[in-house]
């Protein structure tokens, strides 16, 4: 029978080209638009060469803002990602009411940041806030803080409020990965006397490799994504204290109407992405060889 | 035998209290919901139940706050992306799975890239590109947007999991002169359900929690979805907690509602997009 060589490029023509509408071309046009000018509302711009480049680098707001991402970075993968297992393998066994356990860890992976935001806004209000309260309540209360206008913790307390997220998310990757180590290789070990950490350590953890390289990847994406929660809780503030890239770029671009320089900003954050993305590519393409 | 038990009774106590402080967020916001601001204001301390159980702070967030209106706009903006969305990445999974051609790979290529690229750097060009067009702040801006951005997610999800379909069963259909659409159709998109199930919560979750794309897109309060509301009571009703904290139970509703009913799903969907080797 006659292949025709054009019916795979009939099922695609909409596919792609909505994609290349939204998300390809937008992604030559930002390269374009960070080495000009443009303030968003005129029909008009300039372009300027690596001037805004040259002002990143020179801009402490910037360097906060990175240097806060990289906080954010290091939260996830060194602490959200082990607390994530560590949930995972605690709960990962047949017991009753299990399921309702679980069912519980996961919930907050399914709220918007939006809402999270708005439940931890009162959580870490200074006066009446759950934690404050709390904190003085069992005398404490030299530990009680402003948490989200001190400079020095607001990045801390933003990051808590996102990994009340991110660790559920953890976990569902780490609980997906333990049904793929085999039963019967635990109980091996143990009949040869592994005591539970070198069970853990010896049997569980290399079989949880996979696992453990998506998590991770997914981590640093997500804290290199971090926007929501921040926007709504402090915008950034107090005086770009916990800013992060991605609210420092939109702050420009939408608040201050400077696009060129907003755009900027984003191709340096895609150009720190780029990597892991390269990373993650080449992991799923060389297991596409296997087809 | 004792040891058993003791090590049961500590697994218990240890997942309980793990459990409950993971919850609390949750509590707090329900009591808070609950009561009235002078209570609040006391200070007497979160973990008291409410004296007297004010629901009618659920009726002020739901009409005085408008919620009503937002979450209806949040309806008529996911319902038709997350459709949209899984309709379009089927056809372009289809190709992608079954058809050997050239460009098959660089194209996926772009589907996969496309997807893990940072949102900043769609940001500026969408935006333009909608007031441009005159899409700007309608919901037909919005949702085709999110169909647009989803495709390459959604289109890798289904590729992979059509590919687990047997391929006689392709060629026996063509053999039989099934043409290309008809096999589409009637042979493949029946077998694709339960991916398009487990992939269609997943996506109505990340729509209707969406918030930066209404932010860039939507200026009108009359088609804002419930994020992009109850992000704004702050200003508005900044002094009274307990109708914010009632509105915010009222937007994690619909999404904790799904999750529970689809549980299996939502994980499978997860995973499959993820941790599939």
């Amino acid at each position: 029978m006659k292949r025709r060589w054009w019916v795979p490029y009939a099922f695609l023509a909409l596919p792609l080209t909505m994609y290349v509408i939204w998300v390809i071309i937008p992604i030559f046009q930002t390269f374009v638009f960070s080495f000009t000018d443009w303030d968003g509302v005129s029909p008009t711009y300039h372009f300027i060469g690596f001037e805004n480049y040259k002002e990143i680098f020179s801009d402490p707001y910037f360097m906060l803002s990175l240097k806060n991402n990289i906080k954010w970075l290091l939260a996830f993968v060194l602490l959200s990602v082990p607390a994530g297992l560590g949930v995972a393998i605690l709960l990962d066994q047949k017991f009753p009411g299990g399921k309702v356990y679980k069912t519980m860890m996961y919930l907050p992976m399914t709220l918007s940041f939006v809402v999270i935001g708005q439940i931890w806004s009162w959580i870490l209000e200074p006066k009446y806030g759950a934690l404050n309260t709390f904190l003085r309540t069992i005398g404490l209360s030299n530990l009680a803080k402003p948490w989200l206008s001190d400079p020095g913790v607001v990045t801390y307390a933003l990051i808590a409020a996102a990994s009340w997220r991110q660790i559920a998310y953890a976990m569902v990757l780490f609980l997906a990965g333990l049904k793929n180590v085999p039963r019967d290789l635990v109980e091996a070990a143990y009949v040869d006397g592994a005591n539970s950490w070198q069970r853990f350590w010896y049997v569980i953890l290399p079989l949880l490799r996979p696992a453990m390289v998506i998590a991770i990847t997914v981590s640093v994406i997500d804290s290199l994504r971090a926007f929501d929660i921040v926007y709504v809780l402090t915008r950034g503030g107090p005086f770009y204290s916990s800013s992060v890239l991605a609210n420092y770029m939109y702050i420009q671009s939408f608040h201050n109407y400077r696009m060129g320089f907003g755009a900027s900003i984003a191709v340096v954050q895609f150009l720190i992405t780029f990597g892991f993305i390269l990373l993650y590519l080449l992991n799923v393409f060389k297991r596409e060889e296997k087809f | 035998m004792k040891r058993r038990i003791m090590k049961g009774t500590i697994f218990y106590v240890l997942s309980t209290i793990l459990v409950i402080t993971w919850m609390l967020p949750f509590f707090i916001a329900f009591f808070t919901s609950l009561k009235s601001m002078d209570e609040i204001m006391i200070g007497k301390g979160w973990w008291y139940p409410p004296k007297a159980w004010k629901w009618d702070n659920y009726k002020t967030a739901w009409v005085d706050a408008n919620m009503k209106r937002y979450f209806l706009n949040s309806f008529i903006i996911t319902v038709p992306s997350v459709l949209g969305a899984l309709f379009v990445s089927s056809l372009s999974a289809f190709a992608l799975s079954w058809y050997e051609f050239r460009l098959n790979k660089p194209i996926l290529m772009i589907f996969v890239g496309g997807m893990l690229i940072p949102f900043q750097m769609l940001l500026i060009p969408v935006y333009r590109f909608s007031v441009n067009t005159g899409l700007y702040d309608t919901y037909l801006g919005v949702i085709l947007f999110h169909i647009a951005f989803q495709t390459g997610f959604c289109t890798f999800f289904l590729r992979n999991f059509m590919l687990t379909i047997p391929k006689s069963l392709f060629e026996a259909a063509k053999i039989d002169g099934a043409g290309d659409f008809m096999i589409y159709r009637k042979i493949i998109m029946p077998l694709v359900v339960p991916a398009l199930a487990a992939l269609g919560i997943l996506e109505f979750t990340w729509i209707w929690n969406d918030y930066l794309w209404s932010l860039v897109l939507i200026q009108s309060d009359r088609i804002k979805p419930v994020t992009l509301g109850l992000a704004n009571l702050q200003g508005q009703w900044i002094t009274s907690w307990n109708i914010i904290a009632a509105a915010s139970i009222l937007a994690a509703l619909v999404p904790i509602f799904v999750f529970l009913v689809f549980q299996r799903y939502f994980i499978e969907g997860l995973t499959m997009g993820s941790v599939k080797e």
